[in-house]
């Protein structure tokens, strides 16, 4: 029961954090492609509530930032004209799940721009980038994750229900797959593949390269509970009852292996997203100008922009929550399983 | 013996070959190659074209490329790069040596860190130490390898500690060689450093968790009973008893950390596989590509390989089967 508890909170926890990614038009203040070529590289605006001559203010603000008399790229606060934030306030267009079309955002300035996490080379909104990056990172890996565990449950199924020289196979073909180096197959795959690609092949290329990457892990664990399920006394029965292959896998074998879909998926996803990081990192992924979690830090292989804009790294910090997340999920859904073994041996001892 | 030796060996053959014959497969699948670049420049005439792909017979089917790619790994080549026009081998050894300096250190360092913390903790199992030790795994374990590498070079490059980029200074070669190897070191340190932060939290956890398996034993017990002190007990007689799975783990640590120094190369601009293999990608240059994997994997092979040397030595289970058979 406990552990249902805490499967429930992680489950709470990652929903919040998906949301948020998901309703990105909503919390960024601006669209992610938008330039504002006068403002590269303008450092986070902090929002105040106590101003320069000590008054405080209910509402937050935020000081603009000019250039530093003659310099061209060093920015000092102007105090004399605070922004107030104003919140659910009506902005750029944007769609929301990709169908719905708004225009609320969750916070703005009226005509006046803010940068809360500053701008990039072309001055675009660090946070809109963040957020909206979100998107196709996380999608990257979530679709990922469903694709290999698709084809790990089909391969592991086929292999433990089948046995015989088709197991054989299959599991030598997953031991190759397991024994590389990760990163280095997912170059090699990445390698055969085209590089000059729109965005949008680039994010299938990226979620097919990975999920073709992973498969072996859940396809052995899949086979293994598949090798013990199908002796069952109510599969044999089943079958006695003339029932067909795809109808005892369907119904009696898939339901056993579930449990460990759902771990290997709390374990996969985050994994995923990181190898989609890496890539679009290493400009094999997603291109500009969308933005992803991985594209965002690319420019940071740029010594200058490493040492003078801080705020190019926040993107890499953004991931923490999310692994957090998911790493307590998968650890409560294994906890859970455990107990539940536990349990039916008891069961089965009474 | 020598028959589980033999028996390791041919698994370590065969998963070499299999993978080149994965890749080659890959290969058919990749639409375009190297020349379609220099197609496009209208200074190269078609014959040319035709010629040079003659040359790199990428005009012929798969099974003779394959066949005339094994000739070449015999004569030690693994074919020819389109990028330099030399063979394979020579290029990719350049850079292999780089990258196993830092991985071999890395691996060294991470389980030299790992065995002690992984048994202190299970010693104190529930206790402060145990809870400080798998706090701060849980932390690095949630801090990616990308943000970490990042990290650490964002505070070096403010702080100057350590140099940062390369493997050497500018004046390498007129050190004296005391002086290099200090430099070397120096480079070393910021790679080396994010390569074992980012492979500890696992071992860690797996030592922890294969120490405490068997600390209540029986056996244990009565060595206790005997007044053996705990720091023997613990090194001497625990780790041995859990060290099975470890060293099947010590393969996979092999694994992650070839991985995990191709990213931090490329980073940290380390001259190793890594920026090379990402160069090699964006050229099309696939010889160099299958090369690059081919190198991971005979590493990773030896690394197993020393694994079960390892489980033999350790396990005298495995001795005893092997005897009587």
């Amino acid at each position: 029961m406990i552990h249902q508890r805490r499967v429930a909170i992680w489950l709470l926890v990652l929903g919040a954090l998906h949301g948020i990614v998901i309703c990105a038009g909503f919390f960024a203040p601006y669209n992610p492609v938008e330039q504002d070529r006068k403002n590269p590289y303008l450092p986070p605006m902090r929002p105040h509530i106590v101003d320069t001559s000590g008054h405080l203010h209910l509402r937050p603000f935020v000081y603009p930032f000019h250039l530093r008399p003659g310099s061209f790229d060093q920015y000092m606060e102007d105090t004399s004209q605070p922004r107030p934030l104003k919140f659910l306030v009506a902005g750029g267009r944007y769609r929301l799940l990709g169908f719905l079309t708004a225009r609320l955002h969750l916070f703005g300035a009226g005509n006046q721009r803010i940068y809360l996490l500053g701008t990039d080379a072309f001055g675009r909104d660090q946070l809109s980038r963040i957020l909206f990056g979100g998107q196709v990172s996380l999608l990257a890996g979530l679709l990922g994750a469903g694709f290999t565990l698709l084809i790990g449950w089909c391969i592991g199924a086929a292999a433990g229900y089948y046995g015989g020289w088709r197991d054989d196979l299959l599991m030598r073909l997953a031991e190759l797959f397991l024994a590389l180096p990760w990163l280095y197959l997912l170059f090699a795959i990445r390698a055969f593949l085209p590089l000059t690609v729109n965005p949008l092949q680039a994010f299938f290329l990226i979620v097919a390269v990975i999920a073709a990457v992973g498969w072996a892990r859940p396809a052995r664990l899949v086979r293994g509970i598949v090798l013990s399920a199908k002796e069952r006394d109510f599969v044999r029965a089943a079958r006695g009852f003339g029932a067909t292959d795809f109808y005892l896998l369907r119904h009696h074998i898939l339901p056993e292996t579930s449990s460990v879909l759902l771990t290997q998926a709390a374990i996969l996803i985050p994994q995923y997203v990181l190898a989609e990081m890496t890539l679009s990192f290493l400009g094999l992924g997603v291109p500009e100008p969308v933005p992803s979690w991985g594209n965002l830090l690319s420019n940071l292989q740029q010594y200058s922009v490493l040492v003078s804009y801080w705020w190019m790294y926040l993107p890499a910090l953004i991931m923490v929550p999310f692994f957090l997340g998911y790493l307590g999920l998968a650890s409560a859904l294994q906890e859970r399983a455990e107990t539940y073994k536990i349990e039916r041996s008891l069961g089965s001892l009474a | 013996m020598m028959r589980y030796l033999l028996r390791r060996l041919a698994h370590a053959f065969l998963l070499v070959v299999s993978v080149s014959i994965l890749a080659f497969l890959f290969t058919t699948l990749a639409p375009g190659n190297y020349f379609d670049e220099i197609r496009l420049n209208p200074q190269i005439a078609p014959e040319t074209m035709v010629a040079l792909r003659a040359q790199y017979q990428l005009d012929r089917p798969l099974p003779i490329r394959y066949a005339s790619w094994l000739n070449s790994v015999l004569h030690g080549e693994m074919g020819y790069s389109f990028a330099y026009n030399t063979p394979v081998v020579p290029l990719l050894l350049v850079r292999a040596k780089n990258t196993l300096l830092l991985t071999i250190t890395a691996t060294l360092i991470a389980w030299a860190i790992a065995l002690p913390l992984g048994v202190w903790s299970a010693d104190r199992l529930g206790r402060l130490p145990d809870r400080v030790i798998s706090w701060s795994t849980a932390t690095l374990l949630v801090i990616p390898d990308l943000a970490l590498a990042l990290g650490l070079l964002v505070l070096t490059v403010r702080t100057g500690w350590f140099p940062t980029g390369g493997m050497a200074s500018v004046d390498f070669e007129s050190l004296s060689s005391l002086n290099k190897i200090r430099d070397l070191v120096l480079h070393m340190t910021l790679p080396v450093a994010a390569l074992v932060l980012s492979a500890l939290p696992p071992l860690v956890r797996h030592v922890r968790a294969a120490v405490a398996d068997v600390l209540h034993a029986p056996f244990l017990l009565a060595a206790e009973g005997h007044g053996i002190p705990r720091r023997t007990l613990l090194f001497r007689y625990a780790l041995p008893a859990a060290a099975h799975p470890l060293v099947s783990l010590f393969g996979f640590s092999i694994g992650a950390l070839l991985s995990g120094s191709l990213l931090i190369e490329v980073v940290m601009s380390w001259p190793g596989l890594g920026p090379f293999l990402l160069e090699a990608i964006l050229a099309r240059d696939i010889y160099v590509v299958i090369g690059g994997v081919l190198f991971s994997t005979i590493f990773l092979s030896a690394g197993n390989f020393l694994a079960d040397l390892l489980l033999y030595w350790v396990d005298p289970r495995i001795r005893t089967e092997s005897t009587s058979r």
